[in-house]
């Protein structure tokens, strides 16, 4: 079942003359996690935008051809509207949050559209269970560090219940422990509760291996889609420019000196099991 | 910048801190008003007295003495201006006739000084208690809980939030200006100002940036969806509260009393000179 | 050469950031500063140009202790490339943004349009000399910035965190850059969270907790040490995963870098046969 479906879609933002993204024709399935990546400027940023109505609503310029989210058609239907379907998380944790403690952020959502506050109550409560930060609730945003700060804007999202989760590179300003952690909760999501995500990263070794779909853009474009696996393997990708993890490019350096492992790793812990079983093996 | 500490909240609490903000806010403009309606030293210094067990109560002894020492220089800049005009026109407000020539109008003249600036101090003094005792957020919570549009409230709430990150960032930008060779601290007046160029554009352009992001993100959780929006806290008016009302509105009425029937004498006319 | 004695520094908030740092950097060194958010390692740093100064110890730089100099003075030498290039850019065309600095060391106005023209040529940005730096995208801003410190070709190059928010082909670009430099004959002090752009550096790594340096030495000696990593809370390279999990086959496990676990598992491979 899609939830997100374009048909050759085009943008350009206003007073530019290219335009940032061309005939962009995607479906993304319920439950998909799908991670997008690309070189800086390929687009990802703006079509990522065009998901939950800040394109065109909020950005105007020219937007063409067919987008549809959660069943509605974005054009037709204020930003709001789609909040309650697609949340969006941003790269910088610093600028998403506004008010003065945890757990009023994490209601904003909820106040805007005028949740009673019992429910408020409730929602907000679980939000931040699932995300690991209950203890963080009455603190103020500027205790925190970039991690948590990240999961508070998670939270956030996740209190409004939204069937797609949309994280623009939202651990650039994290260290890889920081990262992990933040892949491990929408993960969580993913997996526990069914909600589809789209991850833009480029680190993909870290992020990877939850994921069962990777698109590859490239100059407006999408240039590539497919499983971790075909991606990482893919020339083109490398051509692109597409950071591939270097358990993958092990295992082509011995495939290209003719030592074929079982089947492609994605992660160490799958590299060291295939290469197992062949040293063991001889 | 001491004035302002001692108006910056700090995370404590007492019995004051947990006052609703609307009746604290109250009591401190019934201070204000009784401050204006009396303009003899004795009356004054009573007022003084008033919010003293308040800061006693909330515990901020050392912020409020802080922000009193901060009013200082404005304190004495308003003293001497009330001396001088006092002195060069007396007949405005005081009943001397003519000029002012014996010990005894100097002495009305210095009292009449005094209490001005003993009416601006109990200003700073009541205000002070207020922001000191009372949290950004639960300010924020009052204005909404006043009827004053969301906008207003969250514009406010959103500053204070922002006012530490730009802070902090304003020394980033002054750090990496400093590691290019950029000296803040010589040269004339206008080079000074020159020099900080530098630090504000690099400022501007992200606070610029920076609201860009922040409308990003609220516009992508449901910003201006509904007319009415609810609220994850709520103020209630508890006891306590309700007595701080009584006793203000009690303080008033006995002012306006005093103020319409009983003439309070000056110091000099206490001792009869 | 940068000398570090029984450096602690507190910031005026409280925190104590360094306890008891000692180091020394030689001239040329390539310098990788690793360890968690919060370890110290942008404060250790900030001490190399003056930025800080210690609150008790010496940090010197050629000999001469950073307490005698102004951050001005000091960055002649040492030129310290800051995380955001959007905290240092102000002028009105990438041009002015490169002579800032120089003009501000005081350089004769032909050494100037020599040093502005080869900064642009080093950075590949050319045909930006004449466009407004908040036009240029923010791969384009970093050249920018970097350009901006190189322009006045100082002895030790600082960087904090240079590949955040950078894609693939950035940071190889990047990597490279660094390399030449350091091939230069410059002193480069790297402040990184990345795992994968040091292994692929190979340079000497000082990892950093909680205020203190845990250990130094060799990249594949530092990043494959497994209990160092648990307690700086890095994440290994890759590769040296691998080899940590196979570690009970006998296999060597400093291995960082993917060529070489080629050639070791081809070799292992050929023994068995």
């Amino acid at each position: 079942m899609s939830v997100i479906e374009t048909k050759e879609l085009m943008y350009t933002y206003p007073g530019a003359t290219n335009s940032s993204i061309q005939n962009v024709s995607i479906t993304i399935n319920k439950g998909d996690f799908v991670i997008l990546t690309g070189p800086s400027g390929c687009g990802k940023t703006t079509l990522c935008r065009c998901f939950n109505g800040l394109i065109p609503h909020f950005y105007n310029g020219t937007l063409e051809g067919e987008i549809v989210v959660a069943g509605l058609n974005v054009v037709d239907h204020k930003i709001y509207e789609f909040a309650r379907h697609v949340g969006l998380v941003f790269q910088n944790p610093e600028n998403q949050l506004f008010a003065l403690s945890v757990e009023k952020d994490v209601a904003f959502g909820l106040e805007n559209v005028a949740m009673p506050r019992d429910e408020m109550r409730k929602r907000v409560d679980w939000a931040l269970k699932i995300t690991g930060i209950s203890e963080l609730a009455e603190r103020a945003p500027d205790e925190l560090s970039g991690g948590q700060q990240q999961r508070v804007a998670i939270a956030s999202v996740l209190a409004m219940q939204p069937d797609i989760m949309i994280l623009d590179e939202p651990t650039s300003f994290l260290d890889p422990l920081g990262a992990q952690t933040i892949f491990e909760v929408i993960n969580e999501f993913n997996k526990k509760l069914g909600i589809t995500i789209i991850l833009v990263e480029h680190r993909l070794d870290l992020a990877a291996k939850y994921a069962n779909r990777v698109i590859v853009m490239d100059d407006g474009k999408i240039a590539l889609s497919g499983s971790p696996k075909e991606i990482f393997t893919s020339e083109e990708a490398r051509l692109i420019g597409v950071g591939i993890p270097k358990t993958t490019k092990l295992y082509q350096h011995l495939l290209q000196r003719g030592i074929k492992l079982r089947d492609v790793p994605v992660t160490p812990d799958q590299a060291a099991k295939f290469l197992r079983e062949v040293l063991m093996h001889d | 910048m001491s004035v302002f500490e001692g108006f910056k909240f700090r995370t404590v609490t007492s019995i004051i801190h947990k006052l609703d903000p609307r009746i604290k806010f109250f009591f401190v403009t019934v201070l204000f008003v009784m401050a204006i309606l009396f303009n003899t030293l004795p009356a004054l210094i009573v007022l003084f007295f008033i919010p003293l067990p308040f800061v006693f109560l909330a515990k901020v002894n050392r912020q409020w003495l802080r922000s009193l020492r901060g009013a200082v220089f404005l304190a004495v800049f308003i003293f001497a201006t009330n001396f001088i005009i006092g002195y060069f026109y007396p007949n405005q407000s005081t009943e001397i006739v003519g000029s002012v020539d014996t010990l005894v109008e100097y002495i009305i003249i210095l009292e009449r000084s005094t209490a001005m600036t003993l009416r601006f101090v109990v200003l700073i003094a009541s205000f002070s208690i207020f922001f000191l005792t009372t949290s950004p957020d639960h300010l924020g919570l009052a204005l909404q809980q006043s009827h004053i549009p969301y906008e207003f409230c969250f514009a406010f709430t959103t500053a204070v939030r922002f006012v530490p990150v730009l802070a902090d960032e304003a020394q980033t930008i002054m750090d990496a200006q400093k590691a290019r060779g950029l000296e803040l601290e010589r040269g004339n007046f206008l080079k000074r100002v020159r020099n900080y160029i530098p630090i504000l554009i690099p400022l501007i352009v992200n606070a610029i940036r920076r609201s860009l992001e922040l409308a990003e993100a609220m516009e992508s959780r449901a910003w201006g969806a509904s007319e009415k929006r609810t609220n994850l806290y709520v103020l209630k008016l508890k006891r306590a509260d309700y007595i701080l009302a009584a006793v203000s509105v009690l303080m008033l009425t006995i002012a306006i009393f005093i103020w319409i029937y009983i003439p309070i004498p000056s110091l000099t006319q206490l001792l009869s000179l | 050469m940068i000398e570090v004695k029984n450096l602690h520094f507190t910031y005026s908030t409280g925190i104590e950031a360094l306890n008891g740092i000692n180091l020394t950097i030689d001239d040329g060194e390539f310098l990788a500063v690793m360890g968690q958010n919060g370890a110290g390692k942008t404060t250790l740093v900030k001490h190399f140009n003056g930025l800080l100064k210690p609150t008790t110890g010496e940090v010197l730089v050629d000999g001469i202790s950073t307490r005698e100099l102004s951050v001005a003075k000091l960055a002649r030498n040492v030129g310290f490339v800051f995380q955001n290039p959007d905290h240092q850019l102000f002028s009105e065309t990438v041009e002015d943004e490169i002579a800032f600095a120089l003009k501000n060391f005081g350089f004769e106005e032909n050494v100037i349009k020599k040093q502005v023209d080869w900064a642009l040529n080093l950075l590949d940005i050319v045909q930006y000399r004449k466009t407004s730096p908040f036009m240029l995208s923010g791969g384009e801003r970093k050249r920018v910035a970097l350009a901006s410190i190189l322009a006045w070709d100082p002895k030790v190059v600082i960087l904090d965190e240079p590949t955040i928010g950078q894609d693939h082909q950035q940071k190889e670009k990047l990597q490279q850059f660094i390399l030449q430099l350091n091939a230069q004959k410059k002193t480069v002090v790297v402040v990184t969270h990345d795992v994968e752009f040091v292994a692929e550096c190979n340079p000497r790594v000082l990892v950093m907790n909680e205020g203190k340096i845990l250990s130094e030495g060799l990249a594949e000696k530092i990043l494959t040490n497994k209990e160092l990593i648990e307690q700086a809370s890095i994440v290994p390279p890759q590769i040296t995963q691998i080899f940590l999990e196979l570690i009970d086959l006998g296999l060597p496990t400093d291995v960082i870098d993917v060529h070489e676990a080629t050639k070791i598992l081809l070799d292992r491979l050929r023994k068995n046969s």
